[in-house]
C-alpha cells in the first residue's frame, strides 16, 4: 500500500491518484484498454467536424444523461442501494437552474454559478433523503419505494404550481407546462459572451465533463471509499463489525449519486431551455434504471457505454415508431434481468477480456 | 345538529381516505407480505381490473358482477405473469422489482397503443344521501364497507382456512412444506394471483369514480406503497393501523390545506416513520407485545 500522508510531494500524490485509475472495482486495464478509450474520445472529439450542427446538438443531448446514469451506477451497482428516484434530484436541479438563471441573468458567467449551485442543492437534497433512509436503517426494496414516492410527489407538487402565486423572484413555475425561457450556459469572453446553444461548443464542454467525471469516478471507486462501498454491498454486517459506519458511507454514496443526477438535470435545462414536471414522472424515473440495468450496473465503464447505446437505440426507435419505443424498452429490461442479470455490456466486456487473455498465452 | 354535521363530514372524509388506502394497498400487501416481492406492476393490475369492469358494465352486466369479473381477469393475468416471469426471481428480490417495472412499462404503453388514450367509463351509481345541508355520495359509503369487509375476509382467509395455513407454512419454511407434500410452486402462483385479483378488485371498485386512462394505476401507486412501508413487514398486523393513521393525517391535511398537502403530508410521515420505527408499525406492535 502506498503511503498517502500529506508530507508527500505533490508529484507522488498525483501518481497515487493516477494509479487508482485502475483497480479491482473497475474493469479495463493496461495499454489495450486505455488505447481504445483514447481512440474513442478522439473519435468523439472529431465527430463535430463530420456532422451537421443539429446532429451534434443531439449527441450533446445523449451526453447529458450519462451523468445521471453514472450516479445511479455508483448508488445501485457499487453501494447496492436501488434508487428509483434519481429523477427527483434531476428535476429539482433542473428547476433550481431555471429559477436561479431567470433571477440572476446570464452575464459575468453567472450561468455557471447557477449550474454549480443547482448541483450542490441537488446533492444536499439527496443527502437529506439519504440521511432519513440510511440512518433509519431501511434496506433493500424499501429504498426503492421511498425514492420512487419522493419523485412522484415532487412531480405532483410541481404540476399544480400553475397559479400566479407560484413564483420565485422573476421565475414563474408554470405548473404542468413547466418553465421555459431561461438562458443557456453562457461563457464570458472578450468581445461578447459565447452562448452555448446545442451545437459543437456545448458538445465539447459536455464531452470534457464526461471524461473528467468518468476518470474521477474511477479514482474514487478504486480508493478506500469505493472499496468500502463494494464491501457494504456484499456484506453490510461484516463491514459494520470491522468498524466502518455503514450508514455514513451509504448516505455519502447516495449524495454523490444525487449530485450526478442533479448535474444532468441542470445541464438538461440549460440544453433545451425548458423543464417540466413530467421529467420527474414514472416513465422518466424508469429510463435511468433501463440504461444502467441493460449496460451493467457493477462497472462504471459498462454503465457509460450501455447508457449511450440504449439512448441511441431509443431515439432511433422513437423516430420510426414512437409509441412502440417504451414497449421495446420494457421488454429489453425484462429480458436483461431474466437472461443476463449482470448487464449486456459487462457480459461483452468479460468475453473480450477472456479472448485477450487467451491470445496472450 | 351543526356539531353532528361537522363530525359526520370529518368521519366521511376519514373513512373515504381509509377505504382508498386499504383497498388500493391490499393486493400489494399480500404479494409483498407473503412472497417478499414488490410488485411495481401493481398499478397496471388495478388498471386491468378497472378496464374490464368498465367494459363489462357498459356491455350490460350489473355493476357488482362487472367488478368481480374485473378482479377475476386481473387474477388470471397475475397467475400467468407469475408463471412466466416472477417465478425466476424468488431468490433475487431486487431484480424482481426491475422485472415488474418492465412489465408495467409494457402494459401501460401496450394498452395505450391497443385501446387508445382514454376509454369511456361508467357513471358513479347509487346517487347521494343528504346529511344536514351537505350531500354525500352513497357509493363512497359502500366503498368504506367494502374496505372493512376486505380486511375481515383476508384475515379469515389467511388465519382460518386451509389455504391460509398452507400458504403461511410455505412462506415460513418452504423446504419443510415441500417435504410435507405441499405443492409450493402452486401456492406461490395462487398467492400472486390473489394479490393481482385484489388489485383488480381495487380497480373495479374505483372504476366508476375515475377517468379511464392507461396511466390511471399511477394514482394508486404512491398511496399503496406508502401504506405498505408504514405497515412494515408483517402485513396483517400492520396494514390496517397504518391505513388508519395515514388516513387521519391525509384527511386532516386535505380538509385544512387541500389535496396536495395531504399527499406531501403522507410522504413526510413515511420518511419520519422509517426514521423512528424502522420495522414499521407491525415491527413496533410485535416488539411491544413480545
Amino acid at each position: 500500500m502506498t503511503p498517502t500522508s500529506s508530507t508527500l510531494a505533490p508529484r507522488s500524490r498525483a501518481r497515487v491518484l493516477l494509479a487508482r485509475l485502475e483497480g479491482p472495482q473497475t474493469m479495463g486495464r493496461g495499454p489495450a484498454f486505455w488505447g481504445t478509450a483514447f481512440l474513442a474520445v478522439a473519435a468523439a472529439a472529431a465527430y463535430p467536424l463530420m456532422a451537421d450542427a443539429w446532429t451534434v446538438g443531439n449527441a450533446a443531448y445523449f451526453l447529458i444523461w450519462t451523468f445521471m446514469a453514472m450516479g445511479l451506477g455508483v448508488v445501485w451497482g457499487y453501494a447496492g442501494a436501488l434508487s428509483f428516484g434519481q429523477t427527483a434530484f434531476f428535476g429539482f436541479a433542473g428547476y433550481a437552474y431555471g429559477v436561479l438563471t431567470l433571477n440572476l441573468g446570464a452575464a459575468y458567467g453567472l450561468t455557471f454559478v447557477a449550474l454549480a449551485l443547482s448541483v450542490a442543492f441537488g446533492g444536499l437534497f439527496a443527502l437529506v433523503i439519504g440521511y432519513f433512509m440510511f440512518y433509519g436503517r431501511i434496506q433493500g426494496v424499501f429504498i426503492g419505494i421511498v425514492t420512487l414516492s419522493v419523485t412522484l410527489v415532487l412531480e405532483t407538487f410541481m404540476a399544480q404550481t400553475a397559479g400566479p402565486q407560484w413564483r420565485i423572484g422573476e421565475a414563474r413555475l408554470n405548473g404542468f407546462n413547466g418553465m421555459s425561457g431561461m438562458p443557456p450556459l453562457t461563457l464570458p469572453w472578450f468581445g461578447g459572451d459565447i452562448l452555448l446553444y446545442p451545437g459543437p461548443s456545448l458538445y465539447y464542454l459536455l464531452l470534457g465533463l464526461v471524461v473528467v467525471c468518468y476518470l474521477g469516478l474511477r479514482i474514487m471507486l478504486n480508493s478506500r471509499f469505493g472499496n468500502v462501498l463494494v464491501a457494504i454491498r456484499e456484506n453490510p454486517h461484516r463491514v459494520g463489525m470491522l468498524g466502518y459506519d455503514v450508514r455514513l458511507y451509504q448516505m455519502l454514496a447516495f449524495g454523490i449519486g444525487g449530485a450526478f443526477a442533479a448535474l444532468s438535470g441542470a445541464l438538461y435545462t440549460a440544453w433545451g431551455q425548458y423543464i417540466t414536471p413530467s421529467s420527474m414522472g414514472l416513465t422518466s424515473a424508469a429510463l435511468p434504471i433501463v440504461w444502467v440495468a441493460v449496460g451493467g450496473r457493477r462497472d462504471i465503464t459498462a454503465t457509460l457505454i450501455g447508457t449511450l447505446v440504449v439512448l441511441a437505440g431509443f431515439q432511433s426507435l422513437t423516430i420510426y415508431g414512437s409509441q412502440y419505443a417504451l414497449v421495446v424498452m420494457g421488454t429489453l429490461l425484462l429480458l436483461t434481468v431474466l437472461a443476463a442479470p449482470e448487464g449486456l455490456v459487462v457480459g461483452a466486456m468479460k468475453l473480450l477480456g477472456r479472448v485477450f487473455q487467451r491470445s496472450k498465452r | 345538529m351543526a356539531l353532528f354535521q361537522s363530525i359526520f363530514a370529518m368521519l366521511y372524509q376519514f373513512g373515504d381516505t381509509f377505504a382508498f388506502l386499504v383497498i388500493s394497498c391490499a393486493g400489494l400487501a399480500v404479494i409483498f407480505g407473503m412472497m417478499g416481492v414488490i410488485n411495481l406492476a401493481h398499478g397496471e393490475f388495478i388498471m386491468c381490473g378497472a378496464y374490464v369492469t368498465a367494459s363489462a358494465a357498459r356491455a350490460g352486466m350489473p355493476l357488482p358482477m362487472a367488478i368481480l369479473s374485473g378482479a377475476l381477469v386481473a387474477g388470471i393475468v397475475g397467475m400467468i405473469v407469475e408463471r412466466l416471469v416472477i417465478r425466476h426471481f424468488y431468490h433475487r428480490p431486487l431484480d424482481s422489482i426491475i422485472a415488474t417495472w418492465g412489465i408495467s412499462l409494457i402494459a401501460t404503453q401496450g394498452v395505450l397503443i391497443v385501446l387508445g388514450s382514454t376509454m369511456q367509463g361508467v357513471g358513479t351509481p347509487l346517487g347521494s344521501v343528504e346529511v344536514g345541508i351537505r350531500s354525500y355520495s352513497l357509493y363512497r359509503l359502500v366503498l368504506m364497507a367494502c374496505a372493512l369487509g376486505l380486511l375481515g375476509g383476508l384475515y379469515i382467509l389467511f388465519y382460518h382456512s386451509r389455504f391460509g395455513v398452507i400458504a403461511r407454512a410455505t412462506i415460513q419454511k418452504p423446504q419443510m412444506a415441500l417435504a410435507l407434500g405441499v405443492d409450493t410452486g402452486r401456492v406461490y402462483g395462487l398467492t400472486f394471483g390473489l394479490g393481482a385479483a385484489l388489485a383488480g378488485l381495487a380497480g373495479g371498485l374505483y372504476a366508476p369514480t375515475m377517468t379511464m386512462v392507461p396511466t390511471m394505476g399511477a394514482t394508486f401507486i404512491v398511496e399503496s406503497f406508502v401504506t405498505v412501508v408504514v405497515g412494515g413487514a408483517d402485513i396483517f398486523v400492520g396494514a390496517a393501523p397504518a391505513a388508519a393513521i395515514l388516513a387521519l393525517i391525509k384527511a386532516g391535511l386535505t380538509a385544512w390545506y387541500g389535496q396536495l398537502f395531504g399527499q406531501i403530508g403522507l410522504l413526510i410521515t413515511v420518511i419520519l416513520v422509517i426514521r423512528i420505527l424502522p420495522g414499521g408499525l407491525s415491527g413496533w406492535i410485535k416488539g411491544t407485545t413480545r
